[in-house]
């Protein structure tokens, strides 16, 4: 790999608080390496602004490994930046080139208000998983974990949803502020497991009407979300949602 | 005198002797209790959730905005139970034994066997609650192996393995927040333990989006904050991890044991350059598959692919035939270090080893194209099913590895570096998890128990799911049940006026210190002098004038810090800065431990105490102990011994040959 340094010009919203009216500012940064993640950019600006006496730019993050779903950012009109099926924590500067300009905004979207510059407040989605996003077992006595086999294709599925890592990108993509992809990655994470059925009908429809009720939109296939979310959760998800609602409203 | 508590009679019994006799405390008396949980990692969730279920009032804390990406998020390799689905010999007694010899005996033999007795539990619980386990074909459930044993027993959910298990553990939590018996507390951070009549009664907390300080009363409080790795500025921890609450209870009174045992773990990727952040852990179950070798020449400048097979140096085989590349940790760590500081180092910066996927892609290709009856494939063909496998099994870790440095490691060998990991030390607790301070219960990385010198993969899931699902559920109530009579207590008690007080001006004083220096610039000297003098390799000169250094940090520190904003709104800075003045003392406590402890054992490696081989060379004699250190006064602890007695597991020298 070759390293290379760039000069850039950012553009970032700042909002000092939830009630105040945010702005964009611009800032440059130089002899940013390319081998840099985006935070560490972030943080090299964030460095001189206090040096500068500057309130330096707030915004979320915690594994930096792409696991942890905290950080959010809006770069250049795609949550998460450029690369494909990842993280803005695991983006890194060679994907960029000297002179580029980068907008960096917080997630938009009602159920998601802005805390302070790119900090949102997700709780909303904490909220639906209370709707119903579990298994009801207190813990206790279950039976020997090897006395239920589970089809290995249904558990890779199964899986494969669990890896949701409730950033919330697939809500800052879609016109309609959609949660329908976070959601139904946790009902089909549940119900393609055999532990997940008995509150399979009531799991779907108290968590579609918790998420209706903080204000995301409905879907309408524009398939936005599936293309920005870092672990690649499908839409067949979304499928499976509206099946296991429709079977949930049938059988009611 | 300490008092361990230890229950009477033979190892294997101790636990049930002790569920059979410890006092409960009755439905109705539980709904009155009040349970403080801070952190709501794998420890902290499940302890909540399963508190609340048995009908406690339980307030939960975390400083992220959702329990569900607390630390316990990013473990990736697996969680140990001693199931024997494999049935390779493994047992409850081996698993004990491993994790006791793997600590280098420097852990309590009576809790390291509770932790391999509930083990099994864990894994039936985690699978009921819909944690989606790697499987078999044939639906069952399926296992790797890990360092320091020679025995399947590792679960794992591909390389997201803690992710899992946390979100397991979340939902239960968000189920109990939903009934109402736990009220969580998100982005809330501890700043101070409240303690009135010699008893841990509640805690004050930042609000990280207001900066208000806000005050809560518990009957008892539960510290499950996680480890402290982020002392050396720079570890695989994420970026939030402190020691702040351990340390604010350490203050008031509760002893800090083992502080300087740290984790380094072999497998990371190296440090780029000096606006690094954080290094990323490849998972130890990569060495599974992976094989780790330095080229034979020193500073041989040739790309990985042109250095002949007679021209690589194995050298974790070499030295140690009968685990190889599967050597505990500190060893692997150790060995890497010898051979990059003997020149033998590749890539850039030399600091660095290769971890090698070729043959095991090779190796799995083969019996891939064997099922499939493609016996006569070529090379290529049986690279291209090999990588499947791989990518099956690793497939997370390798996409992080190229978003990191952009090399593809299906074709190149990984380049890897030792790096801080996990802190076994923590806060000194009893058979029943309590602190030296009545009433303050700590779990998980914060507390010190069941590791010793060095922890083994895959068992600090483990520790803490074992924690909180499985052991303080019965340990609580021997305590409340004496407290049933204790009506809550108002916030308005001076003793509440005081702590926050104290917390309200050591924010002002920080915040008006107004000098030239951000808290980076602070974390990042004291992350260079504790990794230069109190890392993977410590003598009696280094630790000396480490702590020299630290109290002149201190001192700059105090002077020279500089932070935006303000206090009373949401200020990152001001976190940081409280965090860094902690971890800063801290230092000082590890250096001081590392300085006393003369002898090598598992992480711990003091120069001075080594084998002709250059092995670690314990002093059982003189140090067969738990280090538990007393705050005394700035600067001033005095020192606990807790001696270990070890009636089973028989200390002997390691060996891994
Ligand atoms: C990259 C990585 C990979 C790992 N892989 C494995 C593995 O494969 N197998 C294994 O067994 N172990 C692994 N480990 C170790 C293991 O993940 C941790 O030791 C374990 O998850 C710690 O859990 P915990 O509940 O004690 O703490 P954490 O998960 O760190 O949780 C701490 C909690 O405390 C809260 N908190 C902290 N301070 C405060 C405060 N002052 N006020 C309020 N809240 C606070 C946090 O918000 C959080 O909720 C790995 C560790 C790392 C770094
Ligand atoms: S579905 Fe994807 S984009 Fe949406 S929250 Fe989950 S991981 Fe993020
Ligand atoms: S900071 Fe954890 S996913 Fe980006």
């Amino acid at each position: 790999m070759e390293h290379y340094k760039m000069g850039l010009t950012l553009k970032i919203w700042r909002q000092k608080n939830s009630q105040s009216k945010g702005h964009f500012a611009t800032y440059k940064v130089e002899d940013i390496s390319s081998e840099m993640s985006f935070l560490e950019m972030i943080d090299v600006l964030n460095e001189r602004l206090i040096r500068e006496g500057e309130d330096p730019v707030a915004f979320d993050h915690d594994c930096r490994e792409g696991i942890c779903g905290t950080c959010s950012m809006y770069i250049n009109g795609r949550p998460h930046g450029p690369w494909h099926a990842n993280t803005v924590c695991q983006l890194h500067m060679r994907a960029y080139k000297d002179g580029d300009s980068i907008t960096i905004e917080p997630w938009r979207a009602n159920a998601f208000p802005v805390i302070k510059d790119l900090i949102v407040d997700r709780s909303a989605f904490d909220r639906i998983i209370q709707a119903g996003g579990y298994i009801s077992i207190n813990t206790g006595n279950p039976v020997d974990a090897n006395s239920l086999p589970v089809d290995k294709n249904l558990a890779d599925a199964s899986f494969a949803a669990a890896a949701c890592i409730g950033c919330g990108a697939c809500v800052a993509a879609c016109k309609n502020s959609s949660a329908m992809l976070f959601v139904s990655a946790k009902v089909s994470h549940l119900a393609l497991l055999p532990q997940g059925h008995p509150e399979r009908k009531s799991r779907a429809l108290n968590m579609v009407a918790q998420m209706d009720k903080e204000g995301f939109g409905g879907c309408t296939n524009t398939q936005a979300c599936e293309s920005v979310c870092p672990k690649e959760i499908s839409m067949t998800n979304i499928a499976k949602l509206n099946s296991e609602f429709i079977f949930a409203g049938l059988s009611e | 005198m300490l008092d361990s508590k230890i229950p009477p009679g033979a190892l294997e019994h101790k636990w049930n002797e002790y569920k059979g006799h410890v006092k409960l405390v009755n439905p109705a008396n539980k709904r009155k209790i009040e349970i403080i949980v801070v952190g709501t990692g794998l420890a902290g969730a499940s302890a909540a959730a399963s508190l609340g279920e048995m009908g406690y009032k339980v307030k939960a804390y975390c400083f992220q905005d959702s329990p569900r990406r607390a630390h316990s998020i990013a473990a990736q390799g697996g969680i140990n139970a001693a199931k024997n689905y494999q049935n390779d010999g493994d047992s409850v007694f081996r698993l004990f034994y491993d994790t006791i010899k793997g600590g280098d005996y420097r852990s309590r033999e009576a809790n390291v066997h509770r932790l391999a007795e509930v083990s099994t539990n864990i894994i039936d619980q985690c699978v009921a609650q819909g944690v989606p386990f790697a499987r078999e074909y044939g639906g069952l459930l399926s296992n790797r192996s890990f360092g320091g044993t020679q025995v399947q027993r590792t679960f794992y959910a591909a390389g997201q393995t803690g992710q899992q298990l946390l979100i397991g553990a979340y939902q239960a939590l968000e189920r109990q927040i939903s009934l109402g018996n736990v009220t969580m507390y998100a982005r809330h951070e501890m700043q101070e333990l409240v303690i009135i009549d010699g008893k841990a009664r509640g805690i004050i907390t930042r609000n990280l989006i207001s900066g208000k300080l806000e005050r809560h009363f518990g009957h008892t409080v539960v510290l499950c904050t996680g480890g402290y790795g982020n002392v050396f500025y720079l570890s695989t921890n994420a970026m939030g991890c402190n020691v702040t609450a351990i340390w604010k209870a350490h203050k008031k009174g509760a002893f800090f044991g083992n502080p300087c045992f740290t984790q380094i773990h072999p497998t990371c990727i190296p440090v780029s350059g000096d606006y690094q952040s954080k290094l990323t852990l490849m998972s130890e179950s990569l060495r599974n598959d992976g094989r780790i070798w330095v080229p034979k020449k020193q500073n041989d400048n040739r790309k990985p692919g042109e250095i002949p097979e007679e021209e690589r140096d194995y050298y974790l085989e070499r030295r140690y035939p009968a685990f190889g590349n599967l050597v505990p940790r500190d060893v692997a760590s150790r060995a890497a270090k010898e051979r990059c500081d003997a020149g033998y180092g590749v890539g850039t910066s030399r600091q660095a080893v290769y971890l090698d996927y070729a043959e095991a892609i090779i190796r799995y290709g083969k019996v891939e194209c064997h099922k499939l009856g493609l016996e006569n494939s070529t090379t290529e063909v049986i690279r291209q099913y090999g990588k499947e496998v791989i990518k099956e099994k690793y497939g997370n870790l390798f996409d992080m590895y190229e978003k990191i440095t952009g090399e593809n490691p299906y074709e190149v060998p990984m380049r890897i570096y030792p790096a801080v990991h996990y802190t076994m030390g923590g806060l000194w607790v009893d058979y029943e998890l309590m602190t030296t301070i009545p009433g303050l219960y700590c779990m998980g990385e914060a507390n010190f128990s069941d590791h010793g010198a060095n922890r083994l993969g895959a068992s600090a899931l483990m520790q803490g799911l074992a924690d909180g699902y499985f052991v303080i559920p019965y340990t609580i109530g021997n305590y409340l049940s004496d407290d049933i009579r204790t009506a809550n207590i108002p916030t308005d008690h001076p003793a509440f006026e005081s702590a926050e007080l104290a917390v309200s001006d050591r924010m002002t004083r920080l915040k008006n210190i107004n000098g030239t220096k951000t808290v980076e610039y602070f974390h990042k000297q004291l992350g260079k002098i504790m990794w230069d003098k109190c890392g993977m390799a410590r003598n009696e000169r280094n630790l000396k004038e480490a702590i020299t250094e630290i109290q002149q940090l201190k001192k700059e520190f105090f002077s020279d810090l500089k932070i935006p904003g303000d206090i009373y709104e949401m200020n990152p800075e001001l976190d940081k800065a409280n965090r860094v003045a902690d971890f800063i003392e801290l230092g000082e406590l590890m250096c001081i431990d590392a300085l006393n402890r003369k002898e090598s054992c598992g992480g711990h490696f003091r120069e001075e105490m080594q084998t002709e081989e250059g092995e670690a060379k314990r002093d059982d004699e003189h140090f067969t102990y738990v280090a538990a250190w007393e705050f005394k006064s700035e600067h001033e602890w005095e020192l606990h011994p807790e001696t270990l007695v070890f009636d089973v597991a028989k200390p002997t020298q390691r060996s891994y040959k």
